[in-house]
């Protein structure tokens, strides 16, 4: 172990909070900054589009870590504090307020923002990311019973499936042809396009917006590409989001696609990234590789805070992802290239209770259950393995996931 | 130790059946895990603590004597 002193870590959601908690479990003794924008002790959000939003968990459920164990960190704790920016030379992160704080080593765990349309600031349109948005939704969807979602991804889908649940009329709306295209592909997308219409929302897939309806502020509706005009109460905008390094701008990181780091997660000397921000070389996949996942936040906090520590070894995870719509809990392990293959090895699609493996180059590199769990687990291995696609014994051998 | 698993919090990863078999599994019906053993013996903490660790969904709590 080296003689690291003073680590600072800007993000204090689960990617920032894991790094301390990890530091301090390995045995660093020395000062601890966690810093914060948000005014709440840290807490966990895929409940958000869940739980919170259905009105099943009440907001303290979700929270991280109780008042006593953030005291037993011993860190200073300043939630509510933005960073502004960031000057390696110096080592000093920049607060706002126009005070600054000096590191030893840096953790760079800041997440994403959600991204914007025009038309955002009516009233009436919501966006996804934090506790008070998720609240916020949820008091508006207790009053207008028309909502529409602008994006069929993990939030968009989990939005509409929660509103569908609260009783609510709910149109989901996506350019590409089918729900969740980009994380599944066409073959399994399609089947979350039947599980919405099955659940009874009006699942317009293949169609943009052209512009938000307003009256006095208010949105009232949509415009689709398509020339559709649409009634809505209120509408959701998850349309996905981008790292957080506005703050990071004048840093001199590489800032291509979130920070990009070695495969140590390392963007410079004494400065690491965690979590949704991080864009870093993964050897097991061998490409570069930037997560929007629960417990890639966690796993890549632990594998920052080691190497802060000295350790030097590079993070290379199979990832894990899920998601809960109704009744269907979706799981995958691995990558989904956009020219992946597809083949069943557990199961039938059709019934809703199968697991997909995906092949690319040759390799199974994801493995997606869908109300499998268990069998899923077993099937890991082929991932973990890179198994050779054409050693699988496929039941029934597709060609293409998209 | 003494293991306390949640099941209600559960989102049935099996992160904790990956990192110690032996004290967790899962349920076959909904994946939701199920704990073997409450009190693990000591040449399993290491992995319980990883368990405990990585779980996604903060199910796994943990009482070290």
């Amino acid at each position: 172990m080296n003689t690291t002193r003073d680590v600072v870590i800007v993000g204090a959601s689960v990617a920032g909070l894991t790094t301390a908690v990890t530091l301090r479990t390995l045995g660093y003794d020395g000062r601890l900054t966690l810093i914060g924008d948000e005014p709440h002790t840290p807490y966990d959000r895929p409940p958000l589009s869940k739980q919170i939003l259905a009105g099943t968990w009440e907001p303290d459920r979700i929270r991280l870590r109780t008042d006593e164990e953030l005291a037993a960190l011993d860190a200073e704790l300043l939630f509510g504090r933005s960073a502004t920016g960031l000057d390696v030379a110096a080592g000093r992160v920049l607060l706002d307020g126009g005070d600054s704080v000096p590191y030893g080593s840096l953790v760079i765990a800041t997440g994403v923002n959600p991204c914007r349309l025009p038309g955002v600031e009516l009233a009436g349109v919501h966006l996804l990311r934090t506790l008070d948005d998720a609240l916020a939704l949820r008091a508006a969807m207790l009053r207008g019973p028309r909502v529409a979602v602008v994006g069929a991804g993990f939030l968009g889908a989990e939005a509409a499936a929660a509103a569908r649940g609260m009783g609510l009329e709910v149109t989901l709306i996506d350019p590409r042809p089918v729900p969740m295209r980009r994380q599944f592909g066409d073959r399994v997308g399609a089947l979350v396009g039947e599980l919405h219409q099955d659940h009874g929302v009006s699942v317009r897939c293949g169609t943009g917006v052209n512009q938000f309806l307003e009256t006095d502020g208010r949105v009232t509706g949509l415009e689709l590409t398509d020339g559709v005009k649409l009634d809505a109460d209120l509408v959701v905008v998850a349309v996905g989001a981008a790292p957080a390094t506005g703050w990071l701008r004048e840093s001199g990181l590489l800032l291509t696609n979130g920070v990009e780091c070695d495969a140590t997660c390392r963007a410079a000397p004494g400065v690491y990234a965690a979590g949704d921000v991080a864009s870093w070389h993964n050897s097991h996949f061998d490409a570069p590789m930037r997560l929007e996942h629960r417990l890639n936040a966690t796993e890549q906090a632990q594998a920052v805070a080691r190497n802060v520590l000295g350790a030097e070894l590079p993070f290379a995870p199979v990832p894990y992802f899920w998601t809960d719509q109704y009744d269907a809990r979706i799981q995958a392990y691995g990558i989904f290239p956009a020219d992946a293959d597809l083949a069943v090895l557990h199961g039938e699609l059709d019934s809703r209770r199968f697991v997909a493996a995906y092949g690319h180059r040759g390799r199974v590199v994801g493995v997606l259950g869908w109300n499998c769990p268990r069998e899923l687990r077993t099937l890991r291995r082929l991932v973990v393995e890179r198994a050779p696609w054409s050693s699988i014994g496929a039941q029934e051998c597709l060609t293409a996931a998209w | 130790m003494r293991v306390t698993l949640h099941q209600d919090k559960c989102v049935a990863s099996g992160q904790c059946v990956l990192a110690a078999q032996e004290v967790f599994d899962q349920r076959d019906e909904d994946g939701v895990a199920v704990l073997l053993d409450d009190s693990p013996p000591a040449g399993a903490h290491d992995d319980v603590r990883h368990a405990a660790a990585v779980c996604p969904a903060l199910a796994i709590t943990l009482a070290e004597s």
